[in-house]
């Protein structure tokens, strides 16, 4: 096959200028199979995972030699930990397994393991509740382990009181541990991004999920080609995206080969890091608004998720996990610096969330805010995930420090900047127990 | 056949593609395109080979071809065929 110097020289630019990479190859295996009444037994079977971890590691080195294209992480997404509690709800067994599993992904080079999630949407099952009560001492006491709770969906409502549960963890974790988890609705069975991974229910004893990294392919797109019209502007980018994800296509395929097992999903979305020029606001602001957070910036990335997902869905069928544009503030380097200049404020997030599927991620809020506000906030995100039936989640850092102080966390993870929380008395609302009923929406699949 | 691209980035000097050339046909490796252009205002080589018969994997060939650059003063980057194809083909 023939290629003209200007085809090879634009793949080339990509990868190298224009930091494309795959920022996740996810091994999903089903781990059903170490569910026992006896914890001994749990932690035996969980121990063979090992073998499968080093195999895997191995073949994504030997994909990114042959290919000479960088993959930043390899995880492993394992059964909701939820249900290995069921029939042995005990809390020293998920302190247990989150050890086990940590010690044995730092042992063999496996940079996440995610599935210590539960679901309850509409109540908190045996498993759900022992893993909601250790949360907190499972991500403090790790450093790989990851997991998210499914607290609402549009088809079975929002569990507010595990909603509650969650923040009281979450102000129990070091800033490191809550990067490391998430509250969510509409969870995904196949996302290859942590803190969603798990191996959901429905899927092929194991599979491999892809997540790529494109942003700065995509604002390098826009300022190269300079569009006069919307439908240019619009024209640029799926091109771009449809190229960024056929590489995650290609790593897909190529690590299930060999692996060999199913490709699984390629999630289409754009994900940030601190890098310069990986930048999702960038995108924003090479578009035209200066400012992210500014007036327009909802329609610019309304305008970006359609394009994405339009040139992304040509180019694979696989399309899967959350598929979307991640706003993960502290990641992103220019959110980071549009919260701490005051343009970008929780609000403007929140309506951000409702053209994309990330929600309020990676922002870090004051402890002295309290439980009920941050309650309130994560309802604000959640409720709209179920009315608009998205995908949506928070993740938010608790620090000590006040509204635009910024702690760094290094690596992936960059600089979490406090947002500021509106000091408005919520507790009525929040104090009601419960859960919120199915929405309208649900009425429309039966 | 199995294509991998090799693309050399650096002031334009004889030897260069000497250099590579020679590195490749060690190995076993055959040169079925090349082309000359500018990148980022700078001298770029591209070399479109085939690595079937090669004696060494294609990481081990990178590397080798590296140290070649390294010695010439030029950086060297070598990608497999599929990515373009991937990339630049429905």
């Amino acid at each position: 096959m023939r290629y003209s110097p200007e085809e090879i020289l634009e793949v080339v630019n990509m990868l190298t200028r224009e930091d494309l990479d795959i920022r996740s190859v996810t091994l999903s295996i089903n781990t059903l199979f170490a569910s026992s009444h006896d914890g001994r037994v749990v932690l035996d079977r969980l121990s063979t995972l090992e073998r499968i971890m080093s195999r895997f590691v191995e073949a994504v080195y030997l994909v990114q030699e042959k290919l000479g294209v960088r993959i930043v992480t390899k995880r492993i997404a394992i059964s909701p930990v939820q249900y290995l509690l069921e029939p042995n709800p005990r809390e020293e067994l998920v302190v247990e397994v989150g050890k086990l599993l940590d010690e044995m992904a730092k042992g063999t080079g496996v940079d996440y393991v995610g599935g210590f999630s539960a679901y309850a949407e509409r109540g908190t099952s045996r498993g759900a509740q022992v893993l909601l009560n250790s949360l907190a001492e499972v991500l403090n006491s790790t450093e790989r382990i990851s997991g998210a709770l499914n607290a609402g969906s549009t088809q079975s409502g929002l569990n507010v009181d595990a909603v509650k549960q969650f923040v009281s963890q979450l102000f129990q974790m070091s800033p490191k541990a809550s990067s490391r988890t998430a509250v969510i609705v509409n969870s995904p069975q196949d996302s290859p991004f942590i803190p969603s991974a798990h191996h959901g229910p429905g899927m092929p004893n194991a599979s491999v999920n892809i997540a790529v990294s494109g942003p700065g392919v995509i604002a390098e797109a826009i300022r190269r080609s300079k569009p006069f019209t919307f439908q240019e502007l619009y024209e640029v980018v799926k091109r771009a995206a449809f190229k960024v994800t056929r590489l995650g296509e290609l790593v897909g395929r190529a690590v299930s080969e060999e692996l060999g097992v199913n490709m699984g999903a390629v999630d289409l979305s754009l994900a940030p890091s601190p890098t310069v020029g990986d930048s999702v606001a960038e995108i924003l602001e090479t578009m035209g608004i200066s400012r992210v957070g500014g007036p327009g910036s909802v329609a610019a990335l309304a305008l970006l998720m359609d394009a994405v997902k339009k040139g992304g869905s040509m180019a694979t069928n696989l399309v899967g996990g959350l598929s979307s544009a991640f706003i993960p503030v502290s990641e992103d380097p220019i959110m980071a610096n549009r919260v701490r200049e005051g343009y970008l404020e929780l609000s403007d997030l929140l309506a951000m969330s409702a053209v994309c599927n990330s929600g309020i991620d990676m922002v870090g809020v004051s402890k002295r805010v309290g439980h009920e506000r941050i309650t309130a906030l994560i309802l604000d995100v959640l409720t709209m995930g179920i009315v608009l039936n998205k995908i949506l989640g928070v993740r938010l850092i608790p620090l000590e420090a006040g509204p635009g102080e910024e702690v760094d966390l290094g690596g992936l993870l960059g600089k979490v900047v406090v947002a500021d929380v509106k000091e408005v008395e919520v507790s009525q609302f929040v104090r009601m127990g419960g859960f919120l009923p199915t929405p309208i929406k649900r009425l429309e699949t039966g | 056949m199995e294509t991998a691209v090799i693309v050399v980035i650096g002031v334009d000097k004889p030897g260069i593609v000497a250099g590579i050339s020679s590195a490749l046909a060690k190995r076993n490796v055959n040169i079925v395109d090349i082309s000359q252009t500018v990148l980022r205002g700078i001298f770029a080589m591209i070399m479109v080979v085939d690595v079937e018969k090669s004696q060494v994997s294609i990481g081990e060939l990178r590397r080798e071809l590296q140290q070649v650059g390294k010695e010439l003063g030029v950086e060297v980057l070598l990608y497999h065929g599929e990515v373009f194809k991937y990339m630049e083909r429905v």
